[in-house]
This record gives C-alpha cells, structure tokens and sequence, in this order.
C-alpha cells in the first residue's frame, strides 16, 4: 500500500519490517551514529555494558565542537577520552580539531547523511541532516553507549506532521523567518515526539543551507526528526560523497497526525524573542530594541551562504559603538572559505571579531557566553533562560541578515531598511 | 522494581528545559555531583539544597526541553528524586530518564492538582497518582518495553542481562 510516511519508511526497513504504525516501538539497525564532546559521557555506560569493540567503526563519525579549543584542563582531558576511544577503536572517521566542525554541519557537508538512512547523534539539533532524507535523531549518552556496542537502537515510530509552505517570501526574509513562523504556530512543543515532514513550492525552491535551517529547528517543536524529500537538489549536493543515491519521499496517501499549511507570499522578517523560540514577533515589533551582542553563528545560520549574507549588508559598514559582533562559522571548511572569499576582511574592518567554529556560546559554553542583563541578537536555535551564560541575559533568535543590520545600528533593525 | 512511591512534591512551570535543569557552565565534568549541586539553581535555589531522596517532582507541560544533555537525568538520580510527573516530557529527556531508571509519567492536568510540599502517592502499574486532597489522576502506562528498562534498573543493566542471556543459551 502506498501510505507510508517518509519516517514509516525508513524505521520499516531499519527494523526489518513490512511496515509500521505509529506508535511501534521498534528495535532499529542504525546505519550512522554521530558524535561529539558527549562521546566521554558515554564511555562509562559503554565500559559497563562489557563489549570491548564498538559494532562497527565503520558506522561512527566523531568530531570535536561544544568547546574547541578546550577552554580548560577537564575539557582538554575529555578531548582526550575521545581522541583515544577513536585510535583505540579504529573509528577512521575522527576529525580532529582542525579537520572539525559543528557536528551537523560536518555530517552534511562530507555527505555522510544519505536519503533513507537512520542516523543517530548524540546532540539534539542532530534533526538538522534529515533536510538530506534522513532520519536523523538525537540521543544522549547511555543510548549512545547502547548503539556503540550493540549497533541498534529502540525507537516509537513516530506520528508525522506535515508542513506545508507556499508563497514567495519577501526581500531579506529566509529559512529562519519561516521556521520561527511555524514555531511561533505550532509552540515549542507542538511537534513533541512526531516527525515533521516539509513539502510545498517554498520548501523545493530553497537550496539545502535553507533546508537544513528548517530541520534543525524541527527540535524548537520538540520533534523527533525533521525531513524533506531527497530530489534533485539533495543529489545535487551529496552528489561528491559518491554514494547510490534514491530519491526518496512519502507516498502519495501518506497518513499524517497533522497537515500546517502556510502562505510566507511577501512574509518578512521574524525574531524570536526572550525566553522561549516560539515566542516571535515580525521584526517591527521588535525593533528599536537596543543590543550589546550580535553573534552570528551555530548549526542553525553559520554556513558560507550566511556569512556571505552578512558581509554583504556589513561590508564597508561599521559596528555599533558599544557593539560586540562575533562571527563564529559552522565548520573548519567554511571558516577557510570565508577567508579566501575575504569575508573575514570584511567583518574584521567592521570591527567584529571572527573565531573557529566551534559551538561556543550558542549553548553558553565558553568563547563569548553572555552577562546579567546583556542583551543578543544571535542567529542560533534557542534562547531559554541561561542558554548562552547568564539567566538574566536577553537573546533574540534571528537570520543573519536581520542580525548584521542589527549590529549596525546597535538595535533590533529591519535588514529590508538597512 | 519499585511501582509505588510516596513523597513530597517539588512544583514547577511549564517548558523547563534543559538549561533551567543544569546550565552549560557546569558540563565540563562527568561528575554527577556537580551536576546535582546546581540543579535548576536558578528556577528555585532552594530545591538542590533542600530536596530529599524520595521527593517528586511535579512540572509543567514540555518538561526536559531543550539539548540532549545526560546530565540533567543525572541531576535528579543524584540528588534521589524518585520520579518525575508531568503533562508531557521532551522526547530525549525522556529517554535519558528511562535509561537511567529514573521514572518519568506524562499524566494530564497534574502540575494544576497539586501544591509545592504536599504528599502524593505515585502508582506505575495502575497508573495513577493520588493528592494530598485523596483526588486520583489517571495516566496511560508506560508501554512494556519502556517498563522493562526500568525494571531492570537503566538501559546499561538491561544490555548486561540480555548479553548474559544470550551467552547462556548459546
């Protein structure tokens, strides 16, 4: 029968079964599991559980990113655990500082997530890949150690929301802005255990570093997974991994829990303001609002094409006195683009500073954590109370444009008026 | 396994997420003392302090939102909380605190039944909870498979006695 939903499909075959409903629990063969820092938590579990030799090295990617370069001694110490864990594996896929990136990113841009797979990540934006036709969906520690050891992982098939997107968005207005509109919709929780599927002209016209930002905020919904069909762009951009690659989407007669349907037709700007992403506003509501931090980086809006965005409102512009602008990007291969492309020349002369990727403060960590009562504009996912530092400070959810005319000004600006 | 519990309640909103349970500054470690120590410190600097083993938690809709991070499970094991009752969980936390046998209950309507200190009485089995006025609040209970990781004490006891069972029959 030809009802299957993309998330049905792929559990069925991970589970070897004819099909599943929604609400299975099933016993799943992951095809990838993906990890970073959290790779240390888990070797005691892994350690206890009493199989010497992961299931298969081949199956693993780790990298290092929530604090690279280790700020501290324990920090350095559990980059060595991992460093370690890897040689001692034999997991060939260990890219090392240097060779880094944010987790999600590096899974995208090597091409290791492909359309159908399961993949597991010890992170929670690791949602973000399934924008390849994947499902993609994060885990902590202990099934970390569990999927290490045995290679399986048990899953409730999820129920799939359908989000349907119409309409051509106006000037300066991207992926974040339609995202946060759906949150702002749905709420932060609206999609709590489900997966969400995008379908609609809007969503087939964007590029992948737009689809991308659609999946990795499917987690401000509180999905499970977030998918698009893989077509012809998806090859397109996997297309260097030289992996078989099928076309893969829900059928026809797919049963969805729910269908959303927006029109963005002319839809500007949005921000997300304190202290929760679903609580959005369209960027006149807010503007005006003074800021101390602008910081462009993250999973979520740190790829070239938002670095190359930004630049072009900052270039030959200056920052805000009393304004810290910190460009952070998503990985070491966008970081050495940026440079070649003379990027970083133009944050630089703007007065902003440029660092190596790394998740740094997106989740408070180090490299840029924020104080009581400063207040940010940041192109990162979430903004819960004590998210990037102090629980007193503000942060605002934007795009890169939104953010770079904001860092001008020293306030919430419209990047259509800028 | 224990299937019945009987304590003292600890209140909280709606969306507590995982950086109102325990905030980044505190992850550079794998020591779950640490974690426990600041647990939700700034939603209510009282309840690290003064939370008993035995205490439940009670909480808003959305509760664990936020990243993937063990540690917020590990905050409450550590300080003995002995389950969590809330509308409805984040799914990874969820996870986390089955694998760590740490019972979690999505029971409607709870966080607006009950008061901060009160006694409640917790039944997995039947799957109810009793407040401190004798009203019961009904819930669905935890599917089998999720029941057995729990039973088994985490996700890591139960590999180890599947493993074993296997060699022995092999």
């Amino acid at each position: 029968m030809a009802d299957r939903t993309m998330a049905e499909k792929v559990l069925a075959r991970a589970s070897g079964r004819d099909r599943v409903a929604p609400g299975d629990i099933v016993d799943a063969t992951v095809d990838l599991l993906y990890m970073h820092e959290m790779l240390a938590l888990a070797l005691g579990p892994f350690n206890e559980i009493g199989i010497p030799k992961v299931w298969d090295p081949t199956k693993i990617v780790v990298t290092l990113d929530h604090w690279v370069p280790p700020p501290n001694e324990q920090i350095a110490k559990m980059h060595q655990q991992v460093r370690d864990f890897c040689k001692k594996q034999g997991i060939a896929r260990f890219h090392d500082v240097g060779d880094h990136g944010i987790v999600h990113q590096l899974i995208a841009e090597r091409g290791y997530a492909q359309p159908g797979k399961l993949i597991v990540g010890s992170d929670s934006h690791t949602n973000m890949v399934g924008a390849c036709g994947a499902f993609a969906a994060g885990i902590g520690a202990t099934d970390v150690a569990a999927v290490l050891a045995t290679g399986r992982v048990w899953l409730r098939v999820p129920e799939t929301m359908k989000v349907f997107i119409e309409g051509l968005l106006g000037p300066r207005t991207y992926a974040k802005d339609v995202i946060l509109k759906v949150i702002a919709t749905t709420g932060d929780d609206g999609a709590r255990y489900q997966a969400v599927e995008f379908h609609g002209p809007t969503v087939k016209a964007m590029p992948m570093h737009e689809r991308l930002v659609l999946c990795n905020m499917t987690t401000e919904m509180g999905a499970k997974v977030g998918m698009i069909e893989a077509d012809e762009v998806a090859q397109e951009y996997l297309a260097h991994a030289k992996e078989p690659f099928t076309s893969f989407g829900s059928d026809e007669d797919a049963r969805f829990e729910a269908t959303y349907e927006f029109d963005v037709d002319g839809m500007g700007p949005q921000v997300a303001c304190p202290s929760n992403p679903a609580n959005v506003k369209p960027v006149e509501d807010v503007a005006g609002t003074k800021i101390d931090v602008a910081f462009l980086g993250s999973c979520t809006n740190a790829r070239i094409e938002d670095l190359r965005l930004a630049a072009e409102i900052l270039k030959g512009k200056k920052v805000a006195p009393g304004v810290r602008l910190q460009v952070t990007p998503a990985s070491q291969r966008i970081y050495r683009q940026a440079i070649q492309e003379g990027l970083v020349e133009i944050f630089l002369d703007a007065g902003g500073t440029f660092t190596q990727s790394t998740c740094g403060p997106c989740f408070g960590g180090h490299l840029g954590v924020l104080a009581g009562n400063e207040v940010c504009i940041s192109s990162t996912n979430r903004n819960y109370p004590g998210r990037m530092g102090s629980p007193q400070a503000q942060v605002y959810l934007a795009s890169p444009a939104t953010l770079a005319a904001s860092a001008i000004y020293g306030v919430i600006t419209d990047p259509r008026e800028a | 396994m224990q299937t019945r519990f009987r304590g003292r309640v600890w209140l909280f909103g709606e969306d507590i997420s995982t950086d109102h349970i325990i905030t980044a500054g505190y992850l550079g470690t794998t020591d779950p003392k640490v974690f426990a120590e600041h647990c939700l410190e700034n939603v209510d600097a009282r309840f690290a302090k003064e939370v008993k083993p035995g205490d439940l938690v009670v909480a808003g809709p959305n509760f664990g939102c936020g990243s993937s991070r063990e540690q917020a499970v590990l905050a409450f094991t550590h300080l003995g909380v002995s389950a969590i009752v809330a509308p409805s969980f984040a799914r990874i936390f969820f996870r986390n605190a089955i694998n760590q046998a740490l019972p979690v209950v999505e029971c409607p309507g709870i966080h607006e039944k009950v008061k901060p200190n009160e006694e409640i009485e917790l039944d997995l089995e039947r799957g109810e909870v009793k407040t401190a006025s004798g009203e019961i609040l009904t819930f669905r209970p935890l599917p089998p498979h999720v029941l057995e990781i729990l039973e088994a004490g985490g996700l890591v006891p139960k590999l180890k006695r599947d493993l074993a069972a296997r060699r022995a029959s092999s």
